[in-house]
This record gives C-alpha cells, structure tokens and sequence, in this order.
C-alpha cells in the first residue's frame, strides 16, 4: 500500500481575451491568409508584431505583410510530444524568418526525422482550411515548394478582437498522509480526525501540521457519526454544476469529539425546522456504493436528541 | 541600508514526492531544521514569504494552505510570490531594509511530478501566439541551444563538459537526484533527446522544497560566527518573445552583474537549468576561469520548481558559514530560455 492515497484531476479553463489593435491586427491577417509584421522605430519587422516598441515604448502602428515562406534560423526535435502541440507525433519546433521579416518566428515544421530538419533550409506556412484568427491558423510549416505555399483567400472583413485559449492540464492528485487517512477510514465506514499534540484539537478532516501551532499531528482519532449544527444555509438559488434541487440545508456538523465542523448536507426534516444547535447524525448510502470519498456519507438528519446547549459549540463558530 | 545576512537553510530534493501538492509535510520538518539552526521560535521570525504556484500544485491557493505549516495563531506577517525562493528572498530582504522586521523566513515548494512539468510552464508564455503551440520548456531551451552552435558561441561538446562536471559534483550532493559523471566522451555517445539537447542537458524533473532565514545586524551574529552578508542582490527581465532577443545571451544577467561587484568572487552557484545555459552566464558574469561553479551539482542535477534558484544562494551561504569561501555570487532564473536573471553577492565579511 503506497502512502497517500491519489486520483487523476483535470482543471480547465477557456481564456477568454481581447486582443488590442497589434495582436488583432496580426490574428485578423492570418484569418485571411496573410502573415502581418510590425515595423519598430529602428526599421526592423517584427513578426508577431510587439504591441510596444523596444527602444520608443511607442504602439506599433506600422504594419507589413511579410512572405509566407522563410528560413530557418534553429530547431529542435520534440520526441514525445505533450497535449495540445501542433502534432501529437514525433515534429520539429523551428524558428523561422519570413522573407521581408527581421526576427523569426516560434512555430511548428511538419517532418518526419531530424535529418529531414536543417537550419538554413527554405520552409512555407500550410494554412489551416478553417481559420478563426489564432496562431494555429497556421497549421504548421512545411518544406518549401517551388510553386510556394497554396494560396488563400481572406475569410472575412470584420477585424478580429478576441481570441479564446482552451487550457487543460492534467494531474495526478495525491491526498496527505493524514487525508488519506480520512479517506480511507471512510471507505471503512469510519470518520477519523488528527489531533494536535500541542493544543490538543482535532482536525476533522485532519491536516498535516496544526494551522494554530504548526505542530505536525501525530494522532489518529476517530470522532463520532452524531454531531451538532454550529451554522447552516437554505440553498434556494439554482446555480452551474448543482446536484440537489432546490430548496435544500447546507450546514456545518460538529461531530461529538472534533474540533474543527465538516459541511454536509441536511435531510429528514423541513428546511424551515433546521437550526442552530440541533443534534443530527450521518446517514450511509449502501455499503456497496461506498469509496474513499466523504459522498459516502449521504446526508445529515435529525436525531430526535434536545438542542445541544450554544456553550458546547460557541468556540467552534 | 542595513546589513542582512542568509544565517539558515534547509532543503529537500527528490524525484517523486509521496504526498499533497501543498507540500505541508514536507515543510514542517524544513522550518524545523532552521528553527534549529538559529536557535529561534516562530515568534523570533518577523517576516515570512513563500514562493509557489498553483499550476503546480493542480489546486487553487495552495500557498495559504503551506501556511499551515508555520501555525498562524496569533496571525504572523506574510507574503506570498507566484516565484522562485531567490524571489521570495528578495521581497524579505527589502521587507527588513524597510526597518519594519529585523528577521525573515523565506520558502518555497513545488510537486512538479504531478503534471506534465514541462507541458504546464507553457502558460508562463506570451498567451496569444505562443500558449496555443504548447511550446514546452525542453523545446524552448533546445532552441536556443541550437542558436549558439549555429554562431559557434558553444559546442556540444562544452555542454557535455558542463554536465560532466555537474554529475561529478553532484556525487558529493545527497539532496542531488541525479549523479555519476563519467567523461565528456560518453556523454556525448549518448543518444540525443530533444536535439541537440541529450537528456543529461536537461534538469530531471524535481519535487521539493527549501526555506532560507535571513536576519539583519547584530540578529544575524547571534545565530552565526560567520553570516553569509547580502552585499548585492539585484534582478532583471528580458523580453519575453525568442524572436526578438538574441538567445546567446542573456542581457538581464549582465545587466543585474553590472550592478553588483563581483570581483574576488570564489565560487558561483549559477541556477542554470540546462547545460548551455550555464555557459552563457559564465560569460554574462564574466567570471574568471577560477571561479569555482556549482560545486552542489547545479540544478542541472536536480531542480525543484520554485526553490531551485533559492536553493543556489543557500547553497553559497552554507559554504561561506563554514569558512571554506569568503564571497560567492548566486543566481536564479526564472522564464524561458534564461528569461528573468536574479543575481546576489554574499560575503564572509564581519
């Protein structure tokens, strides 16, 4: 058994930005098949166009079309590419000066081996058939041709201001030790804290190092299935990613023998009825549906025990 | 300004963390060790600031959850950097210039093993024309390799020197996660990677973390006979793009070297990820040829995302503490292709 517990986790996220008069000026070029430099105040064409001058810090307003076909000024071969590259195969990155341009370009060089790859050699944009206004609209480079690269004709008249830059990174997400811990004592149908050697509380779920003393816990405790409720919300409002229908009980359970309250989910009783100080117990799904997770746990309901008295659960407010 | 010195350091190396992206546990036992060194409690520490980042880590504001492991009741004084300790460390050391702490405590962690290392520091690009091509960090440093062996400025075979000397080196390093050198013969027989990078041009991929105390005046002779004195630190940035700089150089490194002295320099921790890279600087800095480089092994033996540049100057602080040297220059990076350059002079002075 390895020592923390881990899953696979995706975060993603669709940047969306405007692109200002430069990179919309360069984007808009290549949606319609033209590659789009800009002059700065010593005469030399940058492509991409930098939004600022070097040496003047003035805007770019000079903009030229370049070639599409350049030289190679370094390369390198990517053996195992990662996700979202130009190809998901073996591929050179290259840097590539346009003819009428003065600074190279960062892109990909469709190739089958590194012998096929040299600095000095003659390569042309492939344009990508549906073009939006990306840097990708430029499929990749390929070895020159005589004829030059296959002409396009420009998609629309409208300048483009934005882009949209999906991200994904993917994970592999390890639990701490002590998490877990928690989890798999829940899979166990147990629910286990940390207690702090310094000022004794117990973490439910537990943490590594106590965030009073930074004292690293030390001990396992299991806490109780029955708690009480320190504070709680009624959900009425229906928002992205819900998986209970509204109106329901959200409340924080201070479980007899915890320090710290867990949020969960309140049933068994009318949203209207739930309150401060009332005693509530977990309620299991089915054995065989259970995991290292604390969904296990399906809700909170009442236990039909007196209110807890707000001295017992004031500190933990 | 006030005289402030590195007077503690503690660090771990390791190719694969078993443990939360937070890196808490791992923490505790570093902040321990200069709780230790320095004879202090967290009370004594004036100032924290941890450098991190949460594309690392997969999860939003890991940073306040390291925070745990200092213990913030009652609350303490503390920052945060979405940058290397060498940054963190900068942001402490003119905290106490200021005068409104005398003490700081820096760190910085980082589990790179648990995303696509060089895959996620793509978004450290410009997002527009370069983020959607997924340049990886291997590709980009492979590039410019390329430039100065097209301009003659290196040869594979200096690269294979370099490396060479860092697994040398690293043999001595048990926080070193890779090591064993040989000759620059058979590193150069081995087979190419991301030409004309082999995989020994390249830093492994490195989980860790490290934390650094520093202290001003007096504060600092209380906890060392011989302080590791900040007589210069200074940081600077190039531009972004690969096209528009000339990538045999790197102007932001001579520019910070400009500003420091660096004469009498003994020995040089240069935070140079790949191997080409530390030519490069070498020659930034302009180092005379008996100037001791990377004597831990370098970062190009083991390089945890966050703390392998502030693990250069606590490198170069323990051997001034220990008498071995009298002034060393450490510096960090941070970007693509020696983009961003910190450099800081520590002296033995007293």
């Amino acid at each position: 058994m390895t020592r923390t517990l881990s899953a696979p986790v995706t975060v993603a996220f669709d940047y969306t930005r405007s692109t200002g008069p430069v990179i919309g000026r360069f984007l808009t070029g290549l949606r319609d098949g033209q590659v789009v430099g800009g002059r700065t105040s010593e005469g030399a064409v940058v492509v991409p166009p930098p939004e600022f001058d070097p040496v003047t810090h003035e805007p770019i307003t000079d903009f030229v079309e370049v070639a599409p076909v350049g030289t190679v000024t370094s390369w390198t071969w990517v053996p195992e590419p990662v996700k979202g590259q130009p190809f998901d195969r073996p591929f050179a990155f290259v840097l590539v000066r346009l003819d009428g341009a003065d600074a190279p370009l960062l892109h990909a060089l469709d190739v089958s081996s590194p012998d096929e790859v040299s600095t000095g050699m003659r390569v042309q944009v492939r344009w990508r058939e549906e073009r939006v206004g990306s840097i990708t609209d430029i499929e990749c480079f390929e070895v020159a041709t005589e004829s030059g690269p296959t002409g396009v004709e420009a998609i629309g008249d409208n300048p483009v201001t934005g882009v949209i830059v999906p991200v994904s990174l993917d994970y592999l997400y390890a639990a701490s030790p002590e998490e877990s811990a928690f989890y798999r004592g829940l899979n166990e149908g147990r629910i286990l804290g940390q207690r702090c050697p310094t000022c004794e509380k117990v973490y439910v779920p537990p943490r590594s190092a106590c965030p009073t003393d930074g004292t690293p816990t030390s001990e396992e405790v299991e806490v109780s299935q029955t708690g009480t409720i320190t504070t709680f919300c009624i959900v009425n409002v229906p928002f992205l990613g819900q998986k209970i229908t509204p109106p329901y009980v959200s409340a924080y359970v201070l479980l007899d023998g915890a320090d710290i309250a867990v949020l969960h989910l309140i049933l068994g009783v009318p949203a209207a009825e739930v309150r401060m100080g009332m005693r509530v117990e977990a309620v299991w799904k089915p054995r065989e549906e259970w995991t290292y997770s604390l969904e296990n746990i399906d809700h909170f309901e009442p236990t039909g025990e007196p209110d807890a008295d707000y001295d017992t659960y004031k500190h933990h407010l | 300004m006030r005289d402030v010195a590195v007077v503690g350091f503690a660090q771990r190396q390791m190719p694969e963390f078993d443990g939360s992206p937070t890196c808490v546990e791992l923490l505790v036992p570093l902040l321990a060790e200069c709780y230790e060194q320095t004879g202090w409690t967290r009370r004594d520490v004036g100032f924290w600031c941890s450098g991190s980042s949460d594309y690392l880590a997969g999860r939003s504001f890991s940073f306040v959850q390291a925070v745990d492991a200092i213990g913030v009741i009652p609350p303490v004084n503390e920052s945060h950097v979405e940058m290397d300790l060498a940054w963190a460390l900068y942001e402490a050391w003119l905290k106490i210039q200021t005068g409104e702490v005398d003490t700081a405590l820096v760190y910085a962690f980082g589990k790179s093993s648990a995303g696509v290392l060089r895959r996620s520091l793509s978004l450290q690009l410009e997002p527009y024309t370069m983020t959607p091509l997924w340049p990886d960090t291997v590709s980009l440093a492979a590039l410019q390799a390329r430039v100065g062996i097209d301009a003659g400025v290196w040869d594979e075979a200096a690269m294979a020197e370099v490396a060479n000397r860092s697994l040398t080196d690293a043999e001595k390093n048990e926080y070193s996660i890779r090591k064993g050198g040989s000759s620059v013969e058979e590193l150069l027989a081995r087979p190419m990677y991301a030409d004309p990078l082999r995989k020994h041009d390249c830093s492994p991929v490195t989980d860790g973390a490290a934390a650094i105390v520093l202290a001003a005046g007096d504060k600092a002779r209380e906890v060392r006979e011989k302080p590791a004195w900040i007589s210069g630190l200074a940081h600077f940035v190039d531009p972004m793009s690969m096209g528009t700089r000339d990538l045999t150089r790197a102007p932001s490194a001579a520019r910070a070297a400009a500003q420091l002295d660096l004469s009498g320099v003994e020995l040089a921790e240069l935070h140079a990820p790949f191997s080409h890279q530390e030519l490069i600087l070498r020659r930034e800095l302009d180092l005379a040829d008996d100037v001791r480089v990377n004597p831990s092994g370098g970062a190009l033996t083991s390089n945890p995302m966050f703390s392998g540049g502030g693990i250069r100057i606590g490198e170069a602080a323990a051997r001034i503490w220990s008498g071995e040297i009298g002034k060393a220059v450490a510096h960090a990076t941070s970007g693509p292709a020696l983009q961003q350059n910190l450099l800081c002079t520590l002296e033995g002075r007293n």
